[in-house]
Parts: C-alpha cells; sequence; structure tokens
C-alpha cells in the first residue's frame, strides 16, 4: 500500500483528482433528476477529459509554446540548436482541446434548447415527471 | 507547473463541481459553474496552455452561463436534487 501511494499515488496526483472530477460528472449525468443539472454535469465530465489531455503536454520547467524572433531566424538560418523542444510545452494536445471546448459549448446549447423543448411540452424539467407524463401520454393511446 | 498552486486550484475544483450540483437553486448552480470555468481556465494558464485558457475564459465561464441562464429564464428556477 505504501508503495502504491509513492509510486502511483503522489507523482500523478493530478491524475487522481481528474478520476474524481469525472467520476462526479457521472454521477450527476446518472442520479441527478434534473435536465440542467444533468447537463451541468455533463460538461464537469467534459473538461475532466480535457484536463488530461493537456496535461500530458507538459514538461518539468518548460514554459509556454511561443518561440521568441531571435531564435526563430537563427532556427530559419539553419541552426537547429537554436529552438530547444524540451523547453516548450507541447502545443499539439492543446490545439485539439480547444476544438473540443469549442464543440462541448455548441452541443450544451442544443442540449439546452432541447430542454426548453421539453419544457415547452410537459411544463417540467424533472425527469420523473417527464417520464410520467410520456407513460399517461401512451396510456390514453 | 508549480505544484502548490497546481494542488490549490484542483482541490477548489473538486468543491466548486460538488457544490454546483448539490445546490437546489438552479440560478446559483449556474454562477457556481462558471466559477468552476474560471478556475479551470486558471489551471490551464498554470500548464501553459495559454490559447487553451484565453478559450476557456470566454467560451467555458462565459458563454456557457449565459447559455444555462438564458434556459432557466424560459423555464424554472427551482430543482428538486
Amino acid at each position: 500500500m505504501e508503495t502504491f501511494f509513492k509510486e502511483a499515488v503522489v507523482p500523478h496526483f493530478n491524475f487522481w483528482i481528474y478520476v474524481i472530477i469525472m467520476m462526479i460528472g457521472l454521477w450527476s449525468v446518472i442520479a441527478k433528476n434534473n435536465l440542467i443539472k444533468k447537463l451541468i454535469g455533463l460538461s464537469i465530465f467534459q473538461t475532466a477529459i480535457l484536463l488530461l489531455y493537456v496535461s500530458l503536454g507538459v514538461k518539468e520547467g518548460a514554459t509556454i509554446p511561443i518561440i521568441d524572433h531571435h531564435a526563430a531566424e537563427l532556427s530559419l538560418a539553419g541552426d537547429a540548436a537554436a529552438i530547444n523542444p524540451d523547453a516548450i510545452a507541447n502545443p499539439v494536445p492543446h490545439v485539439l482541446m480547444l476544438t473540443a471546448i469549442v464543440v462541448g459549448v455548441a452541443t450544451l446549447g442544443v442540449a439546452l434548447a432541447l430542454c426548453q423543448v421539453i419544457y415547452k411540452d410537459f411544463g417540467t424539467l424533472e425527469e420523473d415527471e417527464v417520464l410520467q407524463k410520456i407513460k399517461a401520454l401512451h396510456d390514453d393511446v | 507547473m508549480i505544484v502548490a498552486f497546481d494542488i490549490i486550484i484542483l482541490v477548489f475544483l473538486v468543491i466548486a463541481a460538488i457544490i454546483s450540483l448539490s445546490v437546489k437553486d438552479l440560478l446559483a448552480a449556474a454562477m457556481v459553474f462558471g466559477i468552476y470555468g474560471f478556475l479551470i481556465c486558471l489551471l490551464w494558464a498554470e500548464m501553459g496552455a495559454v490559447d487553451v485558457a484565453f478559450t476557456e475564459a470566454t467560451v467555458g465561464a462565459g458563454v456557457s452561463t449565459v447559455l444555462i441562464v438564458a434556459t432557466i429564464l424560459n423555464t424554472r428556477r427551482k430543482s428538486t436534487d
């Protein structure tokens, strides 16, 4: 148990907290009754995954992925050692997650619009009441 | 990446997530969700992903909170859980 803590928990504590955040989101999607609460939980679930991917690009002692002008000119002139890749965080996961954030907000907007349509039709946003009204509708037919 | 800063923000992140999912007032939940988005933005600036931090501050903390508040205005503010 002690070696498990030393080798897996302490060096990668951020991954464990991402898992906790992800499970909070999953719990709310399953257990919460209100549809807007479910959507907030879904967004929290999504941010946990984004955090995991962005943290893969982090390097110890690295700075933000912007190359200074002088180093860029030296690199273009043929000096391969002018830019040290170990001193720059990996920007590839950043760009991928940038797309995922924007797509996430678009899907959240569509889901909230669907919530408004559900409210218009059933007069409630609670899942159990909506299911009851759907069942009553089917029983009438 | 500064470890102490990382730990403090991650603890606040978990607290904000639990609060925004447990309050019964949906407007309060939306506001705490905005705080959650801003904490994520801080975390990304700290990880060196400044472009993602900018996007999160505008889109995550700004637009998604506005969308949720607009939906609450058109529907009901109270939640049973």
